[in-house]
């Protein structure tokens, strides 16, 4: 971040989508050309075609291009310049006094479109069940190159460098005391925020444990750490090419992403094993997931369609990448997290259900974990009311 | 290859593209949407805007569209059927009697246009500074799933059964003494055909080494592999000891894996395969970025520097336009998927490959992936017969520089045509 800062500005925002956008996004899926089937029946190959037509056909004749637009802009949003890049965020006020700030990032292949239902439950508890005391005042930025935030025009962007901008962004707000959480890419952030500790701080809650991504191979001696250590293994070996490619080649896939959007939903769909089968499920069998309905699938793929942003949020990995490189060869153990709460939630369909152990090797001074129920990689977007319980459990102790 | 073959007549082909797949290609690349620029000054975050747009530019605004058909149908091109599939080759025989029967396979992103430039010094050497006893009757199939050939519709057709069909297809057209040659996945088919050495297969040359010592492999594939605890320790142990010996060749080779496209094609070919049959500049994006010295030589081509060697302008686009009218990019991706789910069957089943015993011979080319030391070579195939470091060339050393490249296979396979070496 910047020491100098001119334009603080907050702007509200409002999404316009043309005519001419829809109609030239229609015609190109109509226009898709498809390659031959997969030669196996199940996922060993990637999206399956049946698959892949059918979300086609309801992306072209029965999806809404017009809901999008509609689900942001009933929402309250704004953008706002930090550190040179126009951020966008959803900032939505609990009517309850004393409600706790909370900013949440989403990530690849995500969007603020992962947490919308959560907004509810978290600003209204008690029309989900909750209490007054468990209401969040809710914080949800677009990271820069996802979504309607700006991309990044020069280097060095990674996920420590969003992490200091999501702090002056809390403290642009107005919050003196906040606290923060993230899956996947929002995980690392908020993992980067954690290290940070800046003073306003309070806690964080992840449901990714990025600390097993960044170290040496985690213990395998428990039932559960073994099983765990498999499900990494099996991932590094089978569904890592999306990862591999953004992290070295963002800009080469970044062309084919931006120009086919058939192939951008494939890309997407192809996340992990867990979340694949139940999108593929909403399209093929109609039964959802949880909220993982088709047409929240695809208010996320056409954003970023309509925001042409393929190659941007790809190179998100491949900052990562040179900034885990750099501390790798510097050598430097990265400091250590101490906020009054750091909790973590693991969900069953997760890439890999981290044990309590491995969380706590990462987070020594843990405090609040947990193993939902349902649930898996995109968790606030699979179960927002099980995922807005998980931090309501997580944040108790510092309201 | 099936123990009945009903269909083993070698057809006559031409290609025949119509006006309309032309026209739709090229207002496809017009149509494009770009994304925003890449954030560095080199090619480390992939295939430069600059480079891809004025491919774009001239792919729709230059080049002609004809020149793909044309050359390939001056050439005298077959299809014949093999173990279920239609397989497409180009069958040029030489002028001069005891010319040798070779068969060379293209890899990926390749295809027969890589080697159409040595179809005259190698058939023809007279006229291309050799002398009447280095020709060769030429054979250049398309790989399955790839060009003109089939693209399988069941699962199997890894390198080595590919190499039984490309013995098939040799004793089909009636040579029973030949050569094979390969680079890239033309080596990996070559050197199954190596160790399964099928009648009249005297002798093979390759330009990229696909074998590895098993320390070298297993530092290279070991951390692939699901396999037990007490298999990663002897794999651990066995890549460390490749660490100490060659580690600035291991380096290179472990390149290979930090881009996405060889980890991509291996694990999802259906995946990426639906972006790349959508949106030509996506396929010509993927294609170019395969190694950083053939990338830096065809980016120069297009930015207005010389070309090197044969790499113009108008040979890749040839290439690229070839793999967008077959829609093959999905089928050529799954060769990856075959490749690698072999290799690691291989590996966890614990049984070594069937020794290579016949003669090999290798070129190391300057621009190459990583230079294989010829100890590594020397381990894998015991009979090697001919070992040079080229002066110039690297990947697509055939297409780069098929003069030079020509020089290297009569050169390597000179005592086995005058039946010194065995």
């Amino acid at each position: 971040m910047s020491t100098v800062e001119v334009a603080t500005e907050i702007r509200p925002f409002n999404i316009d989508i043309t005519e001419e956008q829809i109609d030239d996004l229609r015609r190109r899926i109509a226009a898709t050309r498809w390659p031959s089937r997969e030669l196996v029946d199940d996922r060993s190959q990637g999206v399956q075609l049946a698959t892949l037509r059918e979300l086609a056909r309801y992306w072209t004749t029965d999806y809404d291009f017009r809901r999008l637009e509609a689900r942001l802009n009933a929402l309250p949003h704004s953008t706002t310049e930090i550190d040179g890049v126009e951020i966008h965020f959803i900032h939505v006020r609990s009517a309850h006094e004393n409600a706790l700030p909370l900013i949440m990032t989403h990530g690849w292949p995500g969007s603020v479109i992962e947490l919308l239902e959560t907004i509810g439950p978290l600003t209204d508890p008690t029309e989900h069940g909750g209490r007054a005391e468990d209401a969040f005042h809710v914080v949800l930025p677009s990271l820069p190159g996802y979504g309607f935030s700006g991309e990044p025009t020069e280097l060095g962007w990674d996920t420590g460098r969003v992490a200091s901008a999501w702090a002056e962004l809390m403290r642009r707000l107005g919050y003196s005391r906040f606290v923060a959480q993230g899956g996947d890419v929002g995980a690392a952030v908020t993992d980067a925020m954690g290290r940070q500790a800046p003073k306003e701080l309070v806690g964080i809650h992840t449901n990714l444990l990025v600390t097993v991504l960044a170290g040496g191979p985690p213990p395998a001696e428990s039932e559960a750490e073994h099983a765990a250590l498999e499900a990494v293994n099996t991932f590094r070996t089978s569904g890592s090419g999306y990862y591999v490619e953004q992290a070295t080649r963002p800009q080469t896939i970044g062309y084919a992403l931006v120009d086919s959007p058939v192939g951008l939903a494939a890309w997407m769909l192809d996340h992990d094993t867990d979340s694949y089968y139940k999108m593929s499920g909403a399209f093929v069998d109609g039964e959802p997931a949880g909220n993982l309905t088709r047409d929240n699938i695809l208010d996320n793929i056409t954003m970023y369609w309509l925001t042409g942003t393929g190659a941007s949020a790809a190179r998100a990995y491949w900052e990562r990448a040179q900034a885990q490189a750099r501390a790798a060869a510097a050598g430097q153990a990265p400091p250590e997290v101490s906020l009054p709460v750091i909790g973590f939630t693991t969900f069953p369909g997760e890439i890999w259900r981290s044990p309590r152990s491995w969380v706590e090797a990462g987070y020594p001074n843990l405090t609040y974990f947990h193993e939902a129920e349902r649930g898996g990689h995109f968790a606030a977007w699979e179960e927002p009311e099980l995922f807005s319980k998980e931090l309501r459990a997580a944040f108790e102790s510092v309201r | 290859m099936s123990t009945t073959e009903t269909a083993t007549e070698v057809r006559p082909f031409q290609i025949d593209t119509p006006d309309a797949e032309l026209a739709t290609l090229r207002g496809r690349i017009s149509a494009a949407r770009w994304p925003s620029n890449e954030l560095v000054d080199d090619a480390s975050q992939g295939v430069q805007s600059k480079m891809l747009q004025e491919l774009a530019r001239y792919w729709s605004a230059e080049y002609d569209f004809g020149r793909l058909a044309a050359r390939l149908n001056a050439l005298p091109q077959f299809k014949t059927e093999i173990d279920g599939l239609d397989i497409h080759f180009i069958h040029v025989k030489s002028e001069h009697e005891d010319a040798l029967p070779l068969i060379i396979t293209h890899g990926w992103p390749g295809s027969v246009i890589e080697m159409l430039e040595v179809i005259g010094p190698l058939t023809d050497p007279t006229a291309h500074g050799g002398s009447a006893e280095d020709a060769f009757d030429l054979v250049i199939p398309s790989l399955p799933g790839y060009g003109f050939s089939d693209q399988p519709t069941e699962l199997g057709w890894d390198p080595s059964r590919t190499a039984r069909a490309w013995g098939e297809l040799m004793s089909r057209l009636g040579y029973s003494r030949y050569v094979a040659q390969g680079g890239d996945q033309g080596a990996s088919v070559t050197d199954a055909m190596g160790r399964q050495a099928p009648d009249g297969l005297i002798g093979i040359h390759l330009n990229l080494l696909t074998s590895f010592p098993t320390d070298v492999g297993a530092a290279l594939f070991g951390g692939l592999i699901p396999a037990g605890l007490f298999k990663r320790v002897a794999i651990a142990v066995l890549a460390s000891r490749a660490a100490k010996k060659d580690p600035e060749t291991l380096d290179a080779v472990a390149g290979l894996f930090r881009r996405g496209y060889i980890v991509e094609m291996p694990e999802h070919p259906q995946t990426i395969g639906y972006a790349l049959t959508d949106t030509p500049v996506g396929l010509a994006a993927w294609m170019l970025d395969h190694d950083p010295d053939s990338y830096a030589k065809i980016s120069n081509a297009f930015l207005g520097g010389q070309p090197s060697g044969g790499l113009t302008r108008e040979r890749i686009v040839d290439n690229i336009t070839l793999y967008w009218l077959t829609n093959t990019a999905t089928s050529s991706a799954r060769l990856y998927w075959e490749g690698f789910r072999a290799i690691f069957a291989a590996i966890a089943s614990g049984e070594k490959p069937p020794e290579l015993k016949l003669p090999v011979a290798f070129t190391v080319f300057p621009g190459e992936i990583f230079q294989a030391p010829r100890s590594w070579a020397e381990k894998v195939y015991p009979n090697l017969i001919y070992f040079n470091e080229a002066e110039r060339g690297g990947h697509f050393a055939a297409w780069e520089e098929p003069e030079l490249f020509s020089e290297e296979i009569r050169a390597a396979f000179r005592s086995v045509r005058n039946g010194s070496s065995s």
